[in-house]
């Protein structure tokens, strides 16, 4: 073989040539097998420089490896441009349109009274308070006897009962809880103070409805009897509580109200959160809203479960979720919580 | 109760506005409810007092007459008028065109406009009460005082401002303008000025004449008798009839306008019997006798019972104690001579009384919550007082007392210690003594630690420490007390499985896409029929309540499955794709005569058409399995695994409905609703439905829930396909398949009925997982395995390998 057949020159200029126009991996391939691969150009030059003389092996030979980690290189760097080009246009025919809706998935909601629900009763529990929950079919004596609301007790008639139709002497001694009441005392009859508990559930009014008023409603009850409990403290439980449900710059006004349970007894109101107090719908221009019913629990009561109402004494309060939600989310009608309409159910 | 501030500022000054006053009352626990501004419409400039200077005939019209109205300095005006009272030298309420009224016939507001009436010129008008908004009365004209100041305006002369209080059943002192008055004082730093009782006596000693006994005195504490003789009957003075009228009363006559007047005034109820038709001019206070009857000044006789107490003469009832007065005995045209009862009853007997008699009257409502014998005395004085001077009687000397017990004074010893352990402040004694003295208490401090306390009669409330510290607390404000968080031990935590597990359903339920319902406890018994077998119903009946305000809520149900229904019947016809409902509530079950049981149940129900890629309903119905997923979905969330078996169930399409089994226990059913029931719910198309008991989930529920390592050797899968018999369920076999030690998992993915095999089989193709825990399984394992399964499930299930 003549050692002028070898001419590097044009090996490297057919190769990068040739690179130069490749436009996919198959072609680069391709052009690896023929310079680079077993039986290619290059590496067939390099395999025949054992046959040439010393001087020329040596210099022959420097010049073929430096081809070859050119070629490399220049392969290396052409795969990558290609598969930016690739890239590029994949970018271009694969674009989406990233406004098109995602493929639906069912979405399931808690009803909003839940969903109050748990909002309330999650702030109380992270005050320390246990949940109990009791029957909402209820003992005369539970709901009203044991609440000092004796049965010729004119503030009976401040809860429109319905009884259920099973009579004993005479007398219907069985009745849809009017209030969660019955499980504080329930729930004192079991344990002893310290106590913190909320007492959640469902209760019911013989009372007809209109947008203020539902016969079925959910209320949350706050029980806390200790050594040393105050309206201090009363204050202070449902001061917090208002501002995480309605907002850390909240202001709360107690005034004096009658509850036969408690003494003294008061009712709680929040500066309005749509007004600030200033007047408006929400608050009917009275600047506060009313939302709690509470008061120190009446010492009758602790004594008759066995405490020592000298000692010991407590507070109570309880609120309508009902209510709590649809000032919140300014509902208008209260009936609509339990109309079940899912144009409402499903803003929630 | 209405408190005309005028009528008010007779016992305590009047200083604050209406609206301040109004909210001082309110924060300390007479919540002002509206306050009604009498003459707040009427225009200072076109209404005025006026007076008739003549009445002459209409020239026109019988029934009309011209009446010529001075009502200042300027010339008077000549009216029609239609009222028959009309009278010359009358003062009363002009109206000019221009004036805004209530028109007379409609009722509704109008602006007055000249008028021709029968060819008379009319640009004025007297007005009548209802013209004016102050009552219906619409007979005839208003007809004001003689002193009534011609010229002024109305509003300012007869204007007032009323407070709506909600007077709280504690408080019946306050059931009064003075009880109220008082409060007013102590609010605002005034002194009420006391009533004064003197009025003038006949010689004649009223015993003389009459005598009182209390038979039954544990239910009558105190009867006051008044005898007031030659008393003239007619209507009472403008301003009496004016204050009645303004806190919410009709006038009747002078008697009667009196005992109501007094009530409203102080707060003791009263009664006037016409004294010459008491038999022996006697009153005896006794139990009703069996069989007695009385006919009430209703006109209802009413037959009595045993616990009901009664006002009797010599020979039988004449009224029923603080209830109601009787027809027989009642003041009428001709009556001249007055018994005049004062009194007090125990407070649950009226009510319980007044409640059987369906007849609560403003007396009833006061006496139900217990009166001090106290102020039966100043209820027969002042009314003693008023019908001498105003109704021309002359009263008997002496009042007749029977007051067999006495209640002593009542004190309380309140002790600083409870004040600031209640109210959590330690206040001065100076302003404890202040608080208390302002609201008529006497309050003495006695060293080293405590209050001795008068409690006024009047305030029937305040009974011990704590009730004191509340008038202490609503006095000084309750914006007084600090804000403490609550300090002390924290209890420990009571355990409430059955309520966590119930919200950990609604959130897995509706975490797998299904929207949460609240219904009513109460429904009624034509939904419960539709989803409960009638032997069921006739078997265990469910409760209902006695006295339904609507017969929409009479039964407690023992299901929920009607009330949901209801609710997909009334939202599916809105919708177009996919409606999926649940609700987690209590039902009642019948317990003989104790508490019901109260379950709680989940029950779901899915219906409508699933939606595509672009939310549009295809065709393809929810079905069954849509329905069985959410239930698989949300056990799986809980950590519970439920099989599913053929059951026939009330209601459900038989062949199409299972029973759902959790660790060997019935825990629900699921199904689809029969269609007869879907359509008594309004619902035209498939619905399936399913109802888990939550306590039959309680047992189930893994509390930590076990852990197993994922092996680190690499699984084998192959897919399986079988030919059986239709009726073989897919879940038999792959329990079979699963049962073989180096199965980790099967799982059916295909379902196949059709030409493409032999006739009566079907195909059910599993893919099986094959793994170990402690090496990789060779080709020849795996083999081996799938040939002693398809031994297996030849055997025992006639299963043949599809090929």
């Amino acid at each position: 073989m003549a050692t002028e057949a070898i001419d590097l020159g044009a090996l490297a200029s057919d190769a990068r040539e040739e690179l130069a126009a490749i436009a996919d991996e198959a072609a680069l391939e391709a052009w690896r097998v023929a310079y680079l691969g077993r039986k290619g150009r290059l590496t067939l030059v390099l395999r025949g420089l054992s046959e040439l003389p010393v001087e020329e092996r040596r210099r022959l030979g420097g010049e073929a490896n430096q081809l070859k980690e050119g070629l490399e290189a220049a392969l290396e760097e052409r795969r990558a441009e290609l598969s930016e080009q690739r890239l590029a246009a994949t970018v271009e025919t694969g674009r989406l349109d990233v406004t098109l809706p995602g493929r639906p998935k069912r979405i399931g909601r808690l009803h909003p009274v839940t969903q109050t629900m748990r909002e309330i009763l999650g702030i109380f529990v992270s005050m320390g308070f246990s949940v109990a929950e009791g029957p909402e079919v209820e003992t005369d004596y539970y709901n009203f006897e044991a609440l000092l609301l004796s049965k010729d007790h004119s503030a009976r008639d401040m809860q429109d009962t319905l009884y259920v139709d099973i009579q004993k002497d005479g007398e219907y001694p069985m009745l849809m809880r009017t209030h969660t009441s019955p499980n504080q005392v329930r729930f004192m009859e079991q344990h002893q103070p310290p106590i913190r508990v909320a007492v959640p559930g469902k209760c019911y009014r013989n009372e007809a409805t209109d947008p203020t008023h539902e016969w079925m409603l959910t209320q949350v009850e706050l029980l806390a009897v200790d050594d040393g409990i105050s309206m201090a403290d009363l204050k202070g439980t449902l001061f917090e509580f208002a501002k995480r449900m309605f907002g850390q710059e909240r202001r709360t006004r107690f005034r004096c109200d009658y509850f036969p349970y408690v003494e003294p007894g008061v009712d709680m109101a929040i500066d309005c959160f749509i007004c600030g107090g200033s007047g408006c719908r929400t608050c009917h221009q009275e600047g506060w809203i009313e939302i709690m019913g509470a008061g120190m629990v009446h010492p009758k009561i602790l004594s008759d479960m066995g405490y020592d109402a000298d000692r010991y004494t407590g507070f109570a309060a309880g609120m309508g979720v009902e209510r709590i939600c649809l000032l919140r989310h300014g509902i208008e009608d209260i009936r609509n919580f339990y109309a079940n309409d899912l144009r409402f159910l499903e803003q929630f | 109760m209405r408190v005309p501030l005028k009528w008010l500022a007779d016992y305590v000054p009047v200083t604050l506005p209406p609206k301040e006053l109004a909210h001082r009352l309110t924060m300390a626990g007479l919540e002002v409810e509206h306050i009604h501004q009498i003459g707040g419409g009427w225009d200072e400039a076109l209404i005025t007092v006026g007076e008739v200077l003549a009445v002459e005939p209409h020239p026109n019209a019988d029934r009309l007459r011209l009446a010529t109205v001075r009502y200042g300095d300027a010339e008077p005006l000549t009216v029609v008028c239609g009222a028959p009272n009309v009278a010359p030298g009358q003062k009363i309420a002009f109206a000019r065109a221009g004036a805004e009224l209530i028109d007379g016939h409609s009722g509704e507001p109008a602006v007055l406009k000249p008028a021709k009436i029968r060819g008379v010129e009319s640009t004025g008008m007297v007005c009548s009460e209802r013209e004016l908004g102050l009552s219906e009365e619409h007979e005839g004209i208003l007809v004001l005082p003689d002193s009534a100041p011609v010229g002024e305006p109305l509003a300012r002369y007869l204007g007032d401002a009323v407070l709506d209080i909600d007077v709280t059943p504690n408080r019946p002192d306050c059931l009064s303008v003075l009880g109220i008055a008082r409060e007013v004082a102590a609010l605002t730093g005034h002194s009420v000025h006391e009533l004064e009782h003197t009025y003038e006596e006949s010689d004649e000693p009223a015993l003389s004449k009459a005598a009182v006994e209390i038979a039954d005195a544990d239910l009558c504490f105190r009867y006051v008798a008044a005898v007031i003789e030659g008393v003239k009957l007619g209507p009472s003075p403008q301003w009496m009839q004016e204050r009645l009228l303004a806190a919410g009363m009709r006038p009747i006559n002078n008697i009667v306008d009196i005992t109501n007047y007094v009530m409203l005034e102080i707060g003791q109820p009263l009664h006037a019997f016409d004294f010459d038709k008491l038999r022996g001019h006697t009153v005896i206070v006794r139990r009703a006798r069996a069989g007695e009857k009385m006919t009430t000044l209703d006109g209802v006789e009413r037959a009595l019972t045993a616990d009901t107490l009664m006002i009797c003469d010599a020979e039988a009832p004449v009224a029923v104690a603080g209830v109601m007065g009787g027809l027989e005995s009642e003041v009428t045209d001709a009556t001249t001579n007055i018994l005049l009862e004062s009194a007090t009853f125990l407070a649950p007997n009226v009510r319980r009384t007044s409640q059987r008699l369906k007849a609560r009257s403003e007396a009833s409502s006061r006496f139900e919550k217990g009166l001090s014998p106290e102020l039966a005395l100043v209820g027969a004085m002042r009314a003693a007082k008023l019908l001498v001077e105003v109704a021309g009687g002359t009263a008997l000397h002496g009042l007749i007392d029977v007051y067999p017990n006495p209640a002593p004074e009542l004190h309380i010893e309140l002790t600083r210690k409870r004040l600031e352990q209640v109210l959590g402040i330690d206040l001065p004694t100076s302003q404890v003594r202040s608080a208390l003295t302002s609201l008529g208490f006497g309050c003495r401090w006695q060293p080293p630690d405590r209050y001795n306390v008068r409690v006024p009669y009047w305030r029937t409330d305040a009974r011990m420490q704590d009730d004191l510290t509340e008038e202490v607390g609503r006095i000084i404000g309750y914006d007084q007390i600090p804000t403490k968080g609550l300090s002390g031990e924290v209890p420990s935590a009571v355990p409430q499985p059955r309520r966590e597990l119930r919200e950990r359903l609604r959130d897995a339920f509706a975490a797998a896409g299904m929207q949460e319902v609240i219904t009513y406890s109460l429904t009624t018994l034509d939904l419960l029929k539709h989803v409960m077998p009638p032997e069921d119903l006739a078997t265990y009946p469910p409760l209902k309540v006695v006295n339904p305000l609507n017969a929409d809520r009479e039964y407690l149900r023992p299901t929920l499955k009607a009330s949901v229904l209801n609710v997909l019947g009334a939202n599916i016809r809105l919708r177009e794709g996919e409606v999926a409902l649940f609700e987690v509530a209590r039902v009642y079950l019948p317990n003989g005569n104790e508490l019901p049981q109260e379950q709680e149940h989940v029950v779901g129900v899915v219906a409508g058409r699933r939606e595509d890629r672009w939310g549009h309903t295809g065709d393809e119905p929810a079905d069954f399995y849509d329905a069985k997923g959410y239930v698989e979905a949300a056990l799986r969330q809980i950590g519970i695994e439920a099989a599913f078996n053929d059951a026939t169930e009330f209601a459900f399409v038989p062949g199409r409905t299972a029973e759902v089994i959790v660790d060997g226990r019935r825990a629900g059913t699921i199904g689809q609703v029969h269609p007869s029931v879907a359509a008594a719910f309004d619902i035209d198309q498939e619905v399936y439905l399913f109802e888990l008991v939550v306590d039959e989930l309680l047992a189930s529920v893994p509390t930590i829930r076990p852990y197993e390592p994922a092996s680190r050797f690499p699984p084998a899968e192959e897919d399986l396909a079988l030919l059986v018999d239709p009726d073989l369920q897919a879940d038999r076999v792959r329990a079979l398949i699963e049962e073989h030690k180096l199965v980790r998992r099967a799982r059916v993915f295909d379902v196949y009925e059709g030409d493409r095999i032999p006739a009566g089989k079907k195909s059910l193709a599993f893919s099986v997982t094959y793994q170990a825990p402690d090496r990789t399984l060779t080709d020849e394992e795996v083999a081996k395995a799938r040939q002693s399964i398809l031994e297996r499930l030849k055997r025992e299930a006639g299963a043949e390998l599809r090929t």
